[in-house]
C-alpha cells in the first residue's frame, strides 16, 4: 500500500457564528448588552463535521460528494489548515493548498500580476514564475484580458485562472473545491489532465464537486458525507455515485463514455 | 484494498439513510491508531506554526514576493483615480498646503520655531509614515482573508509587503518635502544624507510594531475602529504641529519631558527635522553656551527671538548621540518582539 498523505483522525468542526440575528443591531442594543455583561449578540454554533476518519494514500484522486450542507467544503478547508478542529485533527504531509471557487486572488490587480504574484507566493523563485508564466496564461485560456484587473473577468474566467495559478507548481495535496465547474467543456479537458499528471507526481487530490461526472471521469475513490459523517467511502465511484444518487431521489443517469 | 462492505459513518442518525446497501468495494481504515500512523510517517498537524528558524527561511525566500506585491499595491492604488500615479506626488503636496494654510496663513504662529512651515511639514510627513503603516496593518488580515485562504505562505509577509508599500510613498514625500524645505531657505548640507538611516530605522520600527497591530486587528474587530484616535493623540503627544524641546511649559518638567522625546515617533521625526533643517540644529537647546537673559527672554517671549533657544540647558535625550540609540533601540525592540508575537499566531489567521 501507498504512503499515506493525509491522515484524518475522529474530526469534529463547529463553527461559530457571531451575530446571527436576535438583535436590532442598533448602538442601544449594544450598550444593553454591554451592561448584561452577555458577549456577542448570540453565537450560534453550527456542528458541520461530525467525527470523520479516513487516511487519503498517495495517487490517490478523491471525490467528495453530498448534499448542500453536508460539511464537503468544510472537510476540506480543515484539510488545508484553515480551519481549527474542535475534537480530533488532520495530519498531512507537506503543505495542503485549498483552491476554491471563491479564493479570489487580488481582485485589483491585473491577471499578469495575480499569476507573477501567485507563483512567488506558492514559493517558486524568480526564475521559475518566468518559465512558468507564459504556460499558466495559455492554461487558462483568458487570453487578452489577461492586463485586465480581476474584477473585470467572469466568474470562469476568475476561477480558470485560479487554477492554473494553484497548478502551476506541483502539490503533495492539492484541494480543489468545485473550481472546475465553472469552465468550459475544453478546459474541464485541460484541467482533468492536469490532475492526473499532479496524481503522477505523487501528489493527492481531493476534488468537491455537484459534477457528478466529473467526480466519476477524474477520482478513483469518492467518500460521500452526509450531515457532517462519512456514508460511504470506497474505490468503487460509480456504485457509490448511483447510491447517492438513490438515496438524494434522482433517477440512475443514462452513463456516458467514461474515457472524458 | 478490497474488503467487505464497510458504511464509515454511522447509519442511525437522522439521515433516514438506513435502508442503502453500500456497493462494490470500501476503503478501510488501518488497524493501528491513526495518531500513530501518522507520527510514523511523519505527517504533521495541518494547522501547525512553522518552527521560527524554518519560518525565517521561508520569509526570506518570499522576498521577491514582497518587493513584487508592494509595486503592484502601488500602482494598484490609483487606478481608479483620473491623474493616477500623479496622486502619489499630488497627495503630499496637498497635505503640505493645508498645513501652510492653517498654520502659516490663518494661524500665523511659529511657537517660537524658526522656519516654523518646514518644521512642521518635515513632523507631518514622518508621523504619516508610521501612522499609515499601522492603519494598513490593523487590516491587513482582515483584507487579505482571500489570498491567505487561496494561498500558503508566510503571512508576515502581508505586513511587511505592506510597509514597503508606505516606504516607497514616503520616499515620494522626501523629494517633495526637500523642495519644501529648500523653497523655505534651507541650505542643502551633508546632514541630508542621515535622513536615510533615519527612515530605515523607523520602517524596521513600522514593521516590527505593524506586526504587532495586524495580530491584535485581526483578532478584534473593534481595534481597527479605535486605532484612529490612539494614533491622532500619538501625534499630539510627539511634537509634530510643536517642538517638544523648547515649549517653555515643559522646561520644568524635565521626567515628562524626556518620556515625551524618547517616544519612537519623536525620536524619528526629530532626527529627520535635525538632517533636514538647519534653522533646527541653530536653535536646539544647548547648541549654544548656556547664557541666562537670553534663554530667560526665550521663555519670555518665544516669537520675537525664536533661535535664542539655543541659549538655554539642553533639553533631556536630545543630543544626536541619545537620538540615534534610541532610535535604533526602538527598531530592534520592536522587530524582534513584533516579529515573534506574529509569528505565534501564524496558524491562526484567516480562519474562522
Amino acid at each position: 500500500m501507498a504512503d499515506p498523505m493525509v491522515i484524518v483522525d475522529d474530526l469534529h468542526i463547529v463553527y461559530r457564528v457571531y451575530g446571527a440575528g436576535g438583535d436590532k443591531g442598533t448602538a442601544a442594543t449594544a450598550l444593553m448588552r454591554l451592561m448584561r455583561r452577555q458577549h456577542r449578540p448570540s453565537v450560534r454554533e453550527v456542528h458541520a463535521i461530525r467525527g470523520i476518519s479516513f487516511v487519503a494514500y498517495r495517487g490517490d484522486a478523491i471525490g467528495v460528494i453530498g448534499r448542500n450542507g453536508s460539511g464537503k467544503s468544510t472537510l476540506l478547508r480543515a484539510i488545508a489548515g484553515l480551519l481549527p478542529a474542535e475534537q480530533g485533527a488532520v495530519y498531512t504531509t507537506g503543505e495542503a493548498s485549498l483552491l476554491g471557487v471563491n479564493a479570489a486572488l487580488m481582485d485589483d490587480l491585473t491577471g499578469d500580476r495575480n499569476v507573477v504574484l501567485g507563483c512567488l507566493a506558492m514559493g517558486m523563485t524568480r526564475q521559475e514564475t518566468k518559465d512558468r508564466y507564459q504556460e499558466v496564461v495559455d492554461f487558462s485560456g483568458v487570453g487578452e484580458f489577461i492586463d485586465l484587473p480581476m474584477k473585470a473577468y467572469s466568474s470562469g474566467m476568475g476561477s480558470r485562472l485560479r487554477f492554473a495559478i494553484a497548478s502551476a507548481r506541483s502539490h503533495d495535496v492539492l484541494l480543489v473545491d468545485e473550481a472546475l465547474a465553472t469552465g468550459d467543456a475544453e478546459f474541464r479537458r485541460k484541467s482533468h489532465r492536469r490532475i492526473e499528471e499532479l496524481r503522477r507526481q505523487a501528489g493527492t487530490v481531493f476534488l468537491v464537486a455537484h459534477n457528478l461526472e466529473e467526480v466519476e471521469q477524474t477520482c478513483n475513490r469518492v467518500i460521500w458525507l452526509e450531515k457532517g459523517k462519512i456514508i460511504m467511502d470506497g474505490d468503487d465511484v460509480t456504485g457509490i455515485i448511483d447510491a447517492y444518487l438513490d438515496a438524494a431521489g434522482g433517477e440512475r443517469r443514462e452513463r456516458t463514455s467514461v474515457n472524458g | 484494498m478490497s474488503g467487505s462492505a464497510r458504511p464509515g459513518g454511522s447509519l442511525s442518525g437522522p439521515g433516514t439513510l438506513s435502508g442503502i446497501t453500500p456497493v462494490g468495494e470500501v476503503t478501510r481504515l488501518p488497524d493501528e491508531p491513526l495518531a500513530e500512523l501518522a507520527a510514523e510517517y511523519g505527517l504533521r498537524p495541518s494547522a501547525l506554526r512553522p518552527p521560527l528558524l524554518t519560518y525565517i527561511r521561508q520569509l526570506w525566500q518570499r522576498r521577491h514576493f514582497i518587493l513584487t506585491f508592494a509595486t503592484a499595491r502601488n500602482v494598484a492604488m490609483y487606478t481608479e483615480a483620473r491623474l493616477g500615479q500623479l496622486w502619489q506626488v499630488l497627495t503630499p503636496l496637498l497635505n503640505a498646503g493645508v498645513y501652510f494654510l492653517i498654520f502659516g496663513v490663518l494661524l500665523g504662529t511659529s511657537r517660537g520655531v524658526p522656519n516654523f512651515l518646514a518644521f512642521l511639514v518635515t513632523g507631518v510627513f514622518i508621523f504619516n509614515f508610521t501612522q499609515r503603516s499601522f492603519l494598513v496593518a490593523s487590516r491587513v488580515v482582515n483584507d487579505n482573508l482571500s489570498l491567505i485562504r487561496a494561498l500558503t505562505f508566510p503571512r508576515a509577509c502581508l505586513p511587511l509587503g505592506y510597509v514597503v508599500v508606505e516606504l516607497q510613498q514616503t520616499m515620494l514625500s522626501m523629494l517633495v518635502l526637500a523642495a519644501i524645505v529648500l523653497a523655505t531657505g534651507e541650505p542643502i548640507t551633508w546632514y541630508w544624507v542621515l535622513v536615510v538611516p533615519a527612515l530605515l530605522l523607523q520602517a524596521i520600527f513600522n514593521v516590527g510594531s505593524g506586526m504587532m497591530i495586524a495580530r491584535t486587528g485581526a483578532g478584534v474587530d473593534d481595534f481597527s475602529q479605535l486605532l484612529p484616535f490612539m494614533l491622532r493623540t500619538w501625534m499630539y503627544l510627539s511634537g509634530v504641529i510643536f517642538s517638544l524641546r523648547t515649549v517653555a511649559r515643559l522646561q520644568d518638567h524635565h521626567k515628562l519631558e524626556a518620556l515625551l522625546q524618547a517616544n519612537p515617533a519623536a525620536v524619528y521625526i526629530t532626527l529627520v527635522r535635525d538632517a533636514l533643517l538647519k534653522s533646527q540644529r541653530l536653535s536646539a537647546p544647548g547648541a549654544k553656551p548656556y547664557n541666562f537673559p537670553k534663554c530667560w527672554w526665550y521663555g519670555k517671549h518665544p516669537t520675537s527671538k525664536p533661535y535664542w533657544s539655543a541659549y538655554c540647558h539642553p533639553a533631556p535625550l536630545s543630543s544626536p548621540r541619545d537620538l540615534w540609540l534610541l532610535a535604533v533601540g526602538w527598531a530592534l525592540v520592536a522587530l524582534i518582539v513584533g516579529f515573534l508575537y506574529f509569528w505565534h499566531a501564524e496558524a491562526v489567521y484567516g480562519r474562522g
